[in-house]
């Protein structure tokens, strides 16, 4: 079994009182929308998901598993990432970048080979960016860059995907593209975990979803039940209105 | 292959970089041997090589310039490769184990051992022993109490090489005057006592062939420890090793030849602003341009205004600090 469960988990978020702890089971072919307040938790738990950090209680298994007993060079070839901050103090260009996304299935001495080179065009093809491949990282703008970081993914061609803020910086169309490509990859038997902060995209795109409070709480379902509007106006502070447009219940914040 | 095509492609091409880089260090070597006070031309030098030529020149040639020459080489190789392990380390192109305070360290106990009027031996183990024990107190206060980011270690470095720096100044400003020029000579780097080269270059060697299995794995580190793990790179264990192999070569370094700056900042960057961010590349090529700058150098040190001797970090400096500068506004 594929999938990525949690088990009475607390994410550690500093000052805060425990809350709701968290038992998700999550499988492949769902994608998962998570939604929240402005320090909410939503980076910190998709990160303690991933296993880059420990949670408060609680735990994280994956394929039955937990986290801490897997080698990290196995989750990396099951699970993959897409940070919203990124590092580039140092030069690299976009198909060096795409490439490192191969880097869990290389032994030391192995250099890339046909094959690795073929999953990064691939992954870069798919994202628009095959003529910016031979550019550095440093030059491309804000945008391009998101989707350079979905591209060292997608050549890591993981079970599981973890994504802070898919749509970061991206233009409409582009938006549009990306969540089709991850829809594409749960249609295709992966399992998708987003921060969003866009109730409409999650609206839309989602399977399920998952409400982190800022006061700890959280609450967790099938979209279509937890697209209330009095449960999601809790949850920002903000008043809303509903609308339908394109099949999909639209989400308005009203003065 | 171009060297263009192998980097859209994503890998480098390592030979052609690596072939130029070993024939500028083979042509350093040469410059070293035949150049000084007797200068040679290529036939007597050859002949020397080859096993003949004058005994005052095989004299010259195999017992005075070829150890010297290799010291050079193989301590510009070292303090190279540790400034371009330190700059993955801490994400950060500015860090070197000079500005992380290693050196500062090291002069400190090498100039104590000098005002003791100990022997150069005892003074290369003082050397040894100050470098080790600052990187001890860098690495251990940066963990602090568990948080490690690369920030706090370059400044917990900064802030150390500030307070060797005072101690230098002070033990210069309390030192008799007639100790100070071999003082001063040290703090600017000196090859003159390097002694044997051998330890030097199979130290360099041996670094080599443990870091460039890394190679990939450093790639990824550069990119931030969270993204590191998150392609299955084990972070702690390998900063580890990052930071004890460069904070070894580094004392070893400075053991041979003293305090020589600039050699580790200076020559990755230069090579990664012309061959890119490939430490599979970068490695072996920081130990070859580092080894040649090192010994093109000390040549200089040594015969600009013989038959006295300059020391050989203030010709780094003079040489390094303007073609950097310029590199660096020229670069993209």
């Amino acid at each position: 079994m594929a999938s990525l469960e949690t088990r009475g988990l607390i994410v550690d978020v500093p000052g805060r009182p425990p809350g709701r702890a968290l038992d998700l089971c999550m499988a492949p072919g769902e994608c998962w929308g998570v939604l929240g307040p402005n320090g909410a938790g939503k980076t910190t738990l998709l990160h303690t998901l991933a296993g880059l950090r420990a949670p408060r209680a609680g735990l994280v298994r994956l394929e039955g598993r937990d986290l801490p007993r897997w080698r990290r060079r196995e989750v990396a070839q099951r699970l993959g990432v897409v940070f919203q901050e990124r590092h580039d103090e140092f030069p690299a260009t976009v198909m060096e970048t795409a490439l490192i996304g191969r880097h869990p299935y290389l032994s030391p001495w192995q250099r890339e080979g046909e094959t690795d080179i073929a999953h990064a065009r691939e992954a870069l093809r798919r994202l628009d960016l095959e003529h910016l491949a031979p550019r550095l990282v440093s030059t491309l703008s804000g945008g391009e860059r998101q989707r350079v970081s979905l591209a060292t993914v997608l050549a890591q061609s993981p079970l599981w995907w973890l994504v802070d803020e898919p749509t970061n910086h991206l233009d409409l169309h582009h938006q549009m593209a990306t969540m089709t490509l991850l829809e594409a990859q749960a249609r295709a038997g992966c399992g998708v975990v987003m921060c969003l902060h866009d109730l409409n995209l999650a609206a839309r795109w989602c399977s399920h979803l998952l409400l982190l409070y800022s006061d700890g709480e959280a609450c967790w379902g099938p979209a279509p039940d937890m697209l209330e509007v009095e449960a999601l106006e809790r949850l920002y502070g903000q008043k809303l209105m509903c609308v339908e447009a394109d099949g999909a219940p639209v989400f308005i914040p009203t003065r | 292959m171009s060297d263009a095509e192998a980097r859209r492609r994503g890998g480098s091409s390592l030979a052609g970089p690596l072939t130029w880089l070993a024939l500028a260090a083979l042509l350093s070597q040469a410059l070293a041997l035949a150049l000084g006070s007797v200068a040679l031309s290529p036939d007597a030098l050859l002949a020397v090589l080859g096993g003949g030529g004058e005994p005052l020149h095989r004299t010259l040639v195999l017992d005075l310039r070829l150890p010297r020459a290799l010291a050079a080489f193989g301590t510009g190789a070292l303090l190279a490769l540790a400034g371009a392990l330190m700059q993955v380390l801490l994400r950060n192109p500015l860090a070197d184990p000079y500005v992380l305070g290693l050196s500062g360290g090291a002069s400190v106990c090498a100039l104590l051992a000098m005002l003791a009027g100990l022997g150069a031996s005892l003074v290369a183990g003082a050397a040894f022993g100050g470098a080790l024990a600052s990187m001890l107190i860098v690495f251990g206060l940066a963990h602090g109490t568990g948080s490690w980011t690369p920030t706090r270690m370059l400044l917990t470095g900064v802030v150390m090489a500030a307070g060797w720096g005072a101690l230098i100044s002070f033990l210069l400003a309390v030192s008799p005057a007639e100790r100070l020029p071999g003082m001063l000579y040290w703090l600017m780097g000196d090859l003159a006592y390097a002694g044997s080269p051998w330890l030097v270059l199979a130290l360099a060697a041996l670094a080599l062939v443990v870091m460039v299995p890394l190679g990939r794995t450093l790639n990824v580190l550069a990119r931030g420890g969270m993204q590191a793990a998150a392609l299955g790179v084990a972070v702690r264990p390998v900063e580890w090793t990052l930071y004890l192999v460069a904070s070894l070569l580094t004392a070893v370094a400075v053991t041979t030849a003293g305090s020589i700056g600039f050699v580790g900042l200076m020559v990755p960057h230069m090579l990664r602003l012309r061959l890119g961010n490939d430490q599979r590349l970068i490695l072996p090529a920081s130990l070859l341009a580092g080894g040649t700058l090192l010994t093109l150098a000390d040549t200089l040190a040594r015969t600009l205004i013989a038959p006295q001797q300059l020391p050989v970090g203030v010709i780094t400096a003079l040489l390094g600090v303007p073609s950097f500068l310029y590199l660096l506004y020229r670069s993209r």
